[in-house]
């Protein structure tokens, strides 16, 4: 059914710290890497190797540059994945039953054996988190990796999404955004966590945290701004002359 | 949003086939209609062929078709499910409908009902079609106040242009019939130029910043895209119309959508005979074309919010 749970017991979510984000794309490599062989398996490409390349992903960095005004430029590195949204209208739209939000822990997943490729559902989410397989004639997207995250033949420190599995500057946390206690939901209160395109009522579980004020000076260190001219006396200082002529 | 060539035939073919449906509906309920067996199969018939391939055309874009009879189970929450409810029980009354004025030469008393419910049906199934587009929030083009009404009256007139078509075939030609084609191709004209109106005065909520949840403090630009050449996003929803070309367009469909149809329709109220005939085949022909590439540009010029990642400035 494509109506959405009245409530989730949990809100299994990511937290993306866009401070510490260098845009290496590890994320989105170990996604692709990972969901291959995963519940949405295969993940298409085509023409991998040609002079168009493209495919299916559920992650993709994006990098942007802000203006602002007179002090320096900032690089935002960006990386956008499905925000398993409370009121997720890709689900409602879906005519098929094959969207569905679970109510257990609030994932939102596609059962892809009832798709019909309509694509409305992709239509239907803001910010393009759904993919189109055309190989497949079927929807794809983000699952939170939820065949690692239960998956009780890993260990249990492994037992994360691929994607904050691989980020090399910590940049992804997982955890239960319903729970205020948990590292997410208080990470998020602490770095005053963002909702994306809140204006469209979506509701998205996965929170953004904004760049921290950034220094525009370096600080001092003590060190003299320029250095003294060095005057040598004796054999060097004979050299110094010799050379210099 | 790319403009799909199944889904504008869809919407266009089926929106005149549902248009017909209810005229026939209406007027031979009214009894302003011969109640003549070829007159009811000439015109039952044409709707509902416009009908039927119009749907079977919007399943070419699906990825698998042959899963599409799933598509009617989630009629609680999904409106493409809704419509295609509402497209399978149009055909109900309209074959008891069709019973009574084709086999019983009929259109009085219960089969005069059934015309007015196949009528009612064919504009739910049209409005449900329109509440596809006008739910979506992510597209601000779709998701506005004219949407629906813009539908429903184009499928109306549609039906009307057609329907007089028919009466002037079978000799049944009525003012009140010809008055109404000419009434909804003006309200159409007007309510449409209305929807133009507004989307090019507004344009979504949503920035490039409430995107990547940044304060409003600077200009965003895209420093380097996630991928180096088109993915699906960009194929499905980044289509770009040129505003020289969408202003062309715009123009065709103001003239030969609306403008000639009108013309032709109110000529034929004074004239008669083959001539008559050829003014509101020309009006048809005419407002075909129009209504085609005015269903191109509601695609084509439609901006999905998922543009702001990749360079958009306003959706």
């Amino acid at each position: 059914m494509t109506s959405l749970p009245s409530h989730t017991n949990k809100k299994l979510g990511l937290v993306i710290d866009l401070d510490t984000c260098v845009g290496c794309h590890a994320c989105a490599t170990n996604c692709k890497s990972w969901n291959s062989g995963g519940h949405s398996a295969p993940l298409t490409d085509y023409d991998p190797y040609g002079p168009q390349p493209d495919g299916v992903w559920f992650n993709r960095v994006h990098s942007f540059e802000v203006k602002r005004g007179d002090r320096p430029n900032l690089t935002i590195n960006f990386p956008r994945s499905c925000l398993h949204c409370d009121n997720a209208e890709c689900v409602t739209v879906c005519p098929t039953g094959a969207s569905y939000k679970r109510s257990e822990d609030g994932i939102v997943l596609v059962n892809t054996d009832k798709c019909i490729g309509c694509k409305l559902c992709s239509w239907a989410c803001p910010y393009g988190a759904r993919e189109f397989d055309a190989d497949e004639g079927v929807m794809k997207k983000c699952t939170l990796c939820i065949d690692r995250i239960y998956n009780e033949n890993l260990d249990p420190e492994d037992r994360q999404p691929a994607c904050v599995l691989a980020c090399p500057t910590s940049a992804r946390h997982f955890g239960d955004l319903n729970d205020p206690e948990s590292k997410v939901s208080q990470l998020t209160a602490a770095r005053h966590g963002r909702d994306l395109m809140p204006e469209l009522g979506y509701k998205p579980t996965n929170k953004y945290l904004p760049p921290r004020a950034r220094k525009i000076d370096s600080a001092d260190i003590g060190a003299p701004e320029e250095l003294e001219p060095f005057e040598a006396d004796g054999f060097l200082g004979w050299l110094d002359k010799v050379l210099s002529k | 949003m790319h403009p799909a060539f199944s889904v504008i035939f869809f919407t266009t073919c089926s929106g005149a086939g549902y248009g017909l449906l209810a005229m026939m509906g209406i007027w031979g309920a009214a009894g302003m209609l011969p109640s003549e067996r070829w007159m009811g199969l000439s015109g039952l018939l044409f709707a509902l062929t416009l009908v039927t391939v119009g749907l079977l055309a919007s399943t070419f874009h699906l990825g698998r078709p042959e899963r599409a009879w799933r598509a009617m189970t989630q009629w609680r929450s999904s409106w493409l499910a809704r419509e295609g409810v509402m497209a399978v029980l149009t055909y109900i009354p309209a074959a008891l409908f069709g019973l009574g004025w084709v086999w019983f030469e009929d259109t009085t008393g219960l089969w005069a009902v059934a015309g007015v419910v196949s009528a009612i049906l064919a504009w739910l199934t049209v409005i449900c079609t329109a509440k596809i587009y006008h739910s979506l929030r992510p597209i601000h083009q779709w998701h506005n106040d004219w949407t629906v009404p813009s539908y429903l009256l184009l499928s109306i007139m549609s039906g009307a242009v057609l329907m007089s078509v028919l009466v002037h075939l079978f000799g049944a030609e009525n003012p009140y019939i010809q008055g109404l084609t000419v009434v909804t191709l003006a309200l159409g004209w007007g309510l449409k130029t209305l929807y133009w109106g507004f989307n090019k005065r507004s344009s979504g909520l949503p920035t490039v910043n409430s995107a990547i949840g940044i304060d409003a403090a600077g200009d965003v630009s895209v420093l380097e895209l996630p991928h180096t050449s088109d993915n699906y996003l960009m194929k499905e929803m980044g289509y770009k119309v040129a505003q020289k070309h969408a202003d062309k367009l715009r123009t065709i469909s103001h003239v030969t959508g609306f403008a000639l149809p009108l013309v032709f329709s109110a000529l034929a109220m004074f004239i008669d005979g083959y001539a008559a005939l050829a003014a509101v085949v020309l009006a048809w022909g005419l407002c075909s074309l129009g209504i085609i590439v005015e269903r191109w540009l509601f695609f084509a010029e439609a901006k999905h919010t998922v543009n702001l990642y990749y360079g958009a400035t306003k959706v």
